[in-house]
């Protein structure tokens, strides 16, 4: 079934193996981000981009997209490997998350030939960040209502409005804006279009937000008579809301071609039993109640089961009842576990549950406390769980919409 | 490959050949022999199950699969046993695979050489073996044996009264756990020693199951209706295991089918004017219990792929059991519940679902009990 021959597979995967054991960062002296979403110094920026692109000349980041581009032009399998690689090392998470993940995929499947030539290279090698327009301050799970103005003007795009959750957004160089062409459309989703729209332009600003973590990793972004060219419409005009549709499901994992790597690093769920077995409770350790042992195999029960459901979903005679049930699942399953892992392991510290980050009685230097609150990122962004519960119930479930 | 890494543990799952060409076989099989219609008429039906389908099943060469050739079997696993018990649970069929299924894992791993050349071939050749292992302390470790076998002279004399002892009038031979000179054994008993005073047919919960009490007071077997003793242990052991499998298929499949019912009633039931299965407090709940099938049919297949390893094998299927249990219980109880008034009619299929559901949490342990195993199996 594979067209690749198993042993170059497995001789790049030895030279992988050896290649992330000699060269993943191990002592950093500042917070790493668990997430593309937590980027919120330059320090970590900086240090993320040149990890990033340190990969791709290595030949381990989008080594199954096409050679023309810049990609490695191998098969899947090998950016499988190395992914896989990363995820056991543990590497640093991959920075360029919108562009890796679902901007290249989305200009791959449908850009045109000089979208690919201009943008893909750029996304791999992190020297041209992406970032996402879609949400609105007004507009978040209803995207489809999305206000923002473009309006032709000769050669070019007047954009007016307001992008809101704009991950990286300050240090952006492109955006996938999702903008309304036609406010007079015959509905409200035929007047969107889609533009690959550069973010280094007069009348875009971009104001960080500051997260319920206090820390900094999002942006509102505005738009005072922005100019960006003609060209950099996607596919045609009214096409924007179809394409946006396309890009959430490489979001939500409902379509491969990703460029590999990680772009969330999750707490091990390993970690949670060296927690409660460190942690006390009533001047016990944490482990030995019997309640907390009961959640515990309860939480190591749904780890593997996430686990397990990837791999169930290559085996096709275990998924043929509901074909996209655990493409569609994955997002809800894996960030609703992640958001009660955190919050069940704060549960187990006693009266050091009260300790943030940066105070020496914090357990874990609060990476618990900090992992909770910054959860929500993943619960709520890509579409809200409940969202994603709609998505579930119509698309996999066929129950009709409400 | 998603974007989120996955936990830290590896977990494996894979599907043999014969596992895929019997999920379609199975699936066919069961929808053919056990539509609702036939599930309703069996619920009054003495035996509970249809002897021709039964017949059926043998002939197809179910009652061998996981049986080596050398005893007349097809010589597969237990993996392959387990899409034919998951499609039977979502058919809500109902014969004595399963029981027989476990009676020959506990003859492979404890009978003596005589018993299994002996029995094993029958068992493939469709003769009913069962388990006979409750008793009344309700107690789910399985050595936790109340009932006797004493030796007298080249006899042994059985006492005491086991429980829940599935299709036992219809066995042809039983397996029934005793204690043995103060440890535990099994012993098996043939029907011919059984009149009617030994069983007593059992009011239960699941009106698709029938099960019976079963009195040893005044039976007497030979010495070598005994198995091995020194495997007993081992062998009871086994048994937990077989049952949790094949019950968390059971219960998979019951998931399953469960959800489907219920989502057709959600997609044909109006209410305000509207679908039911538009508002989202039905939806997002029934999206819960998918979710929750989904999560224990993984389970359920690694459990398959990796029963019989040590540690990992037991690791898999006690999850298992735990996760089909819970997921076919929760998508039951919802069932009925959104059913509204026709739930709660004997009428509506949700209490069908939801009395197995409760049964196949009753046998072999329940969820919190298998978590507690696996809290001291892991940590």
């Amino acid at each position: 079934m594979a067209d690749f021959d198993q042993k170059d597979l497995d001789a790049f995967t030895a030279e992988a193996e050896s290649w992330f054991k000699d060269n993943t960062p191990r002592e950093v002296d500042f917070m790493l981000p668990l997430t593309f979403m937590e980027v919120g110094t330059d320090e970590q920026f900086n240090f993320l981009r040149d990890w990033q692109n340190k990969v791709y000349e290595a030949g381990y980041l989008g080594a199954h997209w096409p050679k023309e581009y810049g990609g490695g032009g191998l098969h899947k399998a090998f950016q499988d490997a190395a992914t896989r690689i990363m995820s056991k090392e543990r590497t640093p998470i991959m920075l360029n998350a919108i562009g890796l993940n679902w901007t290249g995929p989305l200009l791959l499947d449908r850009g045109s030939e000089d979208e690919k030539q201009k943008y893909i290279k750029g996304i791999l090698s992190a020297e041209e960040i992406w970032c996402q327009g879609f949400s609105e301050p007004d507009n978040g799970s209803d995207l489809g209502n999305a206000q923002t103005r473009a309006v032709r003007d000769g050669d070019d795009y007047v954009i007016n409005g307001s992008k809101i959750w704009t991950t990286q957004g300050n240090y952006a160089d492109y955006m996938i804006l999702l903008a309304r062409t036609n406010p007079d459309a015959e509905n409200k989703y035929k007047g969107l279009s889609f533009f690959l729209a550069p973010m280094k332009a007069d009348g875009i600003e971009t104001v960080p937000i500051k997260k319920l973590t206090g820390e900094y990793g999002f942006t509102q972004t505005f738009f005072t008579d922005a100019r960006i060219s003609a060209d950099c419409l996607m596919g045609a005009e009214g096409e924007g809301w179809l394409i946006a549709m396309q890009t959430l499901e490489y979001e939500r994992g409902a379509r491969s071609g990703q460029a590999g790597g990680h772009v969330m690093m999750m707490s091990d769920p390993g970690d949670i039993v060296r927690l409660a077995r460190e942690a006390k409770l009533n001047g016990k350790p944490a482990i030995e109640d019997e309640a907390v042992r009961e959640e515990l195999v309860e939480l190591m029960t749904e780890a593997r089961a996430l686990g397990l459901a990837s791999r169930r979903g290559n085996l096709a005679p275990l998924t043929q009842d509901r074909p996209m049930s655990l493409a569609l699942g994955s997002k809800l399953s894996s960030t609703d576990f992640y958001q009660r892992l955190n919050a069940f392991a704060i549960t187990l510290q006693g009266t050091r549950a009260a300790y943030y980050v940066g105070d020496d009685s914090a357990h874990d230097n609060g990476i618990w406390q900090r992992g909770y609150l910054n959860s929500f990122s993943a619960t709520i962004g890509g579409g809200t769980s409940q969202i994603q519960r709609n998505i579930i119930g119509e698309h996999v479930l066929g129950l009709p919409k409400g | 490959m998603s974007a989120y890494i996955g936990p830290g543990i590896n977990p494996q799952i894979g599907l043999s050949e014969e596992q895929a060409q019997l999920i379609d076989v199975a699936a066919a099989f069961c929808r053919d022999k056990s539509p609702i219609d036939k599930v309703r008429a069996l619920l009054d039906d003495a035996t509970g199950y249809d002897a021709s389908v039964w017949q059926e099943i043998v002939e197809l060469g179910w009652t061998g699969i996981a049986i080596p050739e050398d005893f007349g079997g097809i010589g597969l696993s237990m993996a392959e046993i387990v899409p034919l018990v998951e499609y039977m649970g979502r058919a809500l069929m109902r014969t004595p695979y399963v029981a027989s299924v476990i009676a020959a894992q506990a003859l492979l791993k404890g009978g003596t050489d005589a018993q299994k050349e002996t029995l094993l071939p029958q068992i493939a050749g469709g003769k009913i073996a069962v388990l006979a292992n409750c008793e009344d302390h309700a107690d789910w470790n399985m050595e936790n044996i109340a009932c006797t076998a004493t030796a007298k002279g080249d006899a042994l004399v059985l006492g005491g009264m086991k429980y829940l002892v599935p299709h036992a009038a219809e066995a042809d031979y039983l397996l029934v756990s005793v204690a043995h000179d103060g440890a535990p054994a099994l012993v098996i008993i043939e029907a011919a020693q059984l009149d009617a005073a030994h069983l007593t047919r059992e009011k239960i919960i699941d009106d698709t199951h029938r099960t019976y009490k079963l009195s040893l007071d005044g039976l007497e077997v030979s010495k070598d209706a005994l198995m091995d003793v020194s495997l007993a242990a081992e062998t009871l052991a086994h048994i937990e295991l077989t049952g949790s499998l094949l019950l968390a298929a059971d219960m998979c499949g019951g998931a399953y089918a469960c959800i489907d019912y219920t989502l057709d009633y959600l997609k044909t039931r109006k209410q305000f004017g509207k679908l039911i299965g538009s508002y989202q407090s039905l939806k997002h709940t029934i999206v819960d219990a998918h979710q929750a099938y989904e999560r224990a049919r993984s389970h359920l297949y690694s459990a398959a792929f990796l029963f019989g390893q040590q540690g990992e094998g037991e690791l898999a299927v006690r999850m298992a059991k735990a996760e089909a249990g819970e997921a076919m219980s929760f998508a039951a109880d919802r069932a009925i519940q959104f059913h509204g008034g026709f739930g709660f009619t004997y009428d509506c299929d949700a209490q069908l679902y939801r009395r197995r559901a409760i049964m196949g949490c009753a046998l072999h342990g329940d969820a919190r009990y298998h978590r507690r195993k696996l809290a001291d199996l892991m940590f």
